[in-house]
């Protein structure tokens, strides 16, 4: 447990080190739970979205969509059931937060499902968790086994009118089962295929019912918020970004592991001062800043605010926040190959641009790396990528294209070189 | 490969008591009965160590689907196996993070050690050896999951050690 402690802490992971703050006896202690029986006893559920709404919330699953707004999605006027979904899928390459959200806070994950579950009118919440994350299902099993007990969850939540039960779901391996409609599908059990939209999750979402779908880090801010209030969330952060983050660090640095820093810190403090800069005296090359879809920044452009607001000028995405960092020694090549095999097998197949594309891209790359690539080759890998953007039922294809986009725009030399040299021109005894 | 599984249209397994029990038990938690079908087929794995196509069709008619929709959802899924696995299984993640952390010669390195290759069983059915995509582990890497259980911040002797040790 100890070693996986977050380096630096915020409001999310102060109690981490702490066995207590995973137990209910050390949670209710330290005041858990009297936020969401505040909320569900003395707020109406449009109050709590309103608060969320204008804390500035954005979701934290990678597309940081506005949470408040998402939850005022939901017809009030429905009869008959819907539903709350935590999307605890996580399987984004870089990002690990969700599951230390999970092994080591599992009651503050349930309080903020508490929360968001009145705010949303769900009678049921269904948290389903990556079917690898065994320790962090069997926690959050124990977890909710004591908040039944104790009358946290049940027929009359906290003491209020509210009824609500959290259904834990385990997946089975599948990387688009992440996406919230192939996650649904797999809820339902079936294949995790992605959905058309719309109908959008909150019109019909899990078996035909309306359904909001939140990432595990999402709700973890909620009872913070609520207990804090919106204004003090957006004194953290930036003005459009509020908020902390957990940032998954790790590759070629001195300390990688979990850091909990404001959006906005630079990525350069980040990679040197936090994670004690590259290892061995090497420069760094270039750095994903937010797992694997999000397309690199070579050395020079590393003094960029870790929020969408600045690095969208960069032509890259804060995304799950996964910074995973290459020195010198990295060929960017081999880079590609590792992405383009990863999105090649997980793609679920029901767009040809997607199955096909991923295919191509994992081909070409492959070759260049090989050092079996032309100039043909590499001129067809950009199309091919361009090509596979927009369009599909699913960004999955979008994610696959924007890895190899980025490698390209800041790497092309080195990309160009593996066909003149015809192979790799680096020294191969620092390969990956 | 699905179509000939089901064309041998095999007799379905018979699945104990207790299992059935707790396939309803899974059943009841979902507002929809096929809700809990990979609920079912995990916990059929982990009685009988692999789903077989016999066993496909058993739970198919619990749930009241064709074997072939069974097959689908299992082919689609990388936790379920069709066929016998070794008793322990060893999968080092070889994505990026933990690939720039050495755990290809990891894995190398465990190929060497046991005399297979990745994705093959040990001749005494002991080990089955893979690779396996990111674990959620990045910044303890390089690191290999031993059935459900993860082991991080790995090197090649600790790894070795390891798999020397499984029974
Ligand atoms: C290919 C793909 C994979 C995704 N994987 C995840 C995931 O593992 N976890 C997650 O929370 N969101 C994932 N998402 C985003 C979800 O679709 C959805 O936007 C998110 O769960 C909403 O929660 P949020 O608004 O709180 O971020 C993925 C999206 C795509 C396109
Ligand atoms: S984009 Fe790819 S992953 Fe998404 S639905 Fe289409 S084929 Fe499936
Ligand atoms: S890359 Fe190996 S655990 Fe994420």
């Amino acid at each position: 447990m100890g070693q996986t402690a977050p380096h630096v802490c915020g409001y999310l992971t102060e109690r981490f080190s702490d066995d207590a703050f995973g137990s209910f006896a050390g949670y209710r202690e330290a005041g858990g739970y009297e936020t969401a029986r505040h909320a569900l006893n003395r707020m109406t559920p449009e109050e709590v979205i309103a608060v969320v709404k204008s804390s500035g919330l954005q979701g934290r699953g990678g597309a940081s969509f506005p949470a408040g707004l998402k939850w005022s999605f939901m017809p009030t006027d429905d009869e008959g059931p819907s539903y709350l979904v935590c999307n605890a899928d996580e399987s984004e390459p870089g990002s690990f937060k969700d599951r230390l959200l999970m092994e080591r806070g599992p009651h503050q994950l349930l309080e903020g499902l508490l929360i968001a579950a009145w705010a949303v009118g769900a009678e049921t919440t269904f948290l389903y968790v990556r079917g690898e994350y065994a320790e962090a299902a069997s926690v959050l099993a124990r977890a909710i086994g004591e908040a039944r007990a104790k009358g946290v969850l049940g027929p009359r939540a906290l003491g209020s009118d509210f009824g609500h039960d959290v259904v834990l779901v385990r997946g089975a391996g599948a990387y688009i089962c992440g996406e919230e409609t192939g996650l649904l599908e797999s809820l339902e059990g079936k294949k995790g295929q992605p959905r058309r939209k719309p109908p959008y999750p909150a019109q019909r979402g899990a078996f035909g019912r309306p359904t909001t779908v939140n990432n595990v880090e999402t709700f973890c801010h909620v009872p913070h918020i609520l207990k804090n209030g919106a204004d003090w969330f957006r004194g953290i952060g930036t003005e459009q970004s509020p908020g902390t983050l957990l940032f998954g660090v790790s590759g070629h640095v001195v300390r990688p592991g979990l850091y909990e820093l404001p959006l906005g810190t630079r990525l350069d403090e980040i990679l040197f001062e936090y994670a004690g800069g590259v290892p061995g005296g090497r420069r760094v090359k270039g750095v994903i800043p937010g797992g694997i879809s999000t397309p690199i920044l070579p050395a020079g452009l590393l003094d960029v605010r870790m929020a969408n607001e600045f690095l969208r000028e960069r032509h890259t995405l804060l995304g799950t926040g996964g910074i995973m960092v290459m020195d010198e020694t990295t060929c960017m090549v081999r880079v590609g190959c590792i992405a383009s095999g990863f999105f090649r097998d997980e793609s679920c197949g029901q767009c040809t641009q997607c199955r096909e594309g991923t295919g191509w891209l994992d081909q070409l790359l492959h070759r260049l790396e090989r050092g079996d690539g032309s100039d043909g080759d590499l001129a067809l890998l950009g199309d091919v990528a361009d090509k596979m953007e927009g369009g599909t039922i699913c960004s999955f294809a979008d994610a696959a294209a924007w890895p190899v986009q980025g490698l390209l725009r800041h790497f092309g030399d080195e990309f160009a070189g593996h066909v003149s040299a015809r192979g790799c021109p680096l020294d191969q005894s620092f390969a990956l | 490969m699905v179509s000939t599984l089901v064309a041998q249209a095999p007799e379905a397994t018979v699945l104990s008591d207790e299992l059935r029990a707790a396939i309803d038990r899974e059943i009841a938690r979902f507002p929809e009965p096929r809700g809990a079908l990979l609920a079912a087929l995990r916990l059929v794995q982990d009685e009988l160590g692999c789903i077989a196509p016999p066993t496909a069709r058993a739970v198919a008619e619990i749930f009241g689907l064709h074997p072939a929709e069974v097959l689908e959802v299992l082919s689609f899924y990388n936790l379920f196996h069709t066929e016998p696995q070794g008793r322990h299984e060893v999968r080092v993640c070889t994505n990026l993070a933990c690939s720039l952390r050495g755990a290809r010669t990891l894995l190398r390195e465990l190929e060497e050690h046991l005399g297979i290759r990745a994705g093959q069983t040990t001749p005494d059915g002991r080990v089955t050896l893979g690779h396996e995509e990111c674990l959620g582990a990045c910044g303890y890497a390089p690191m290999l999951r031993i059935g459900d259980r993860y082991h991080e911040e790995l090197d090649g002797p600790a790894a070795r050690a390891l798999v020397d040790g499984l029974p």
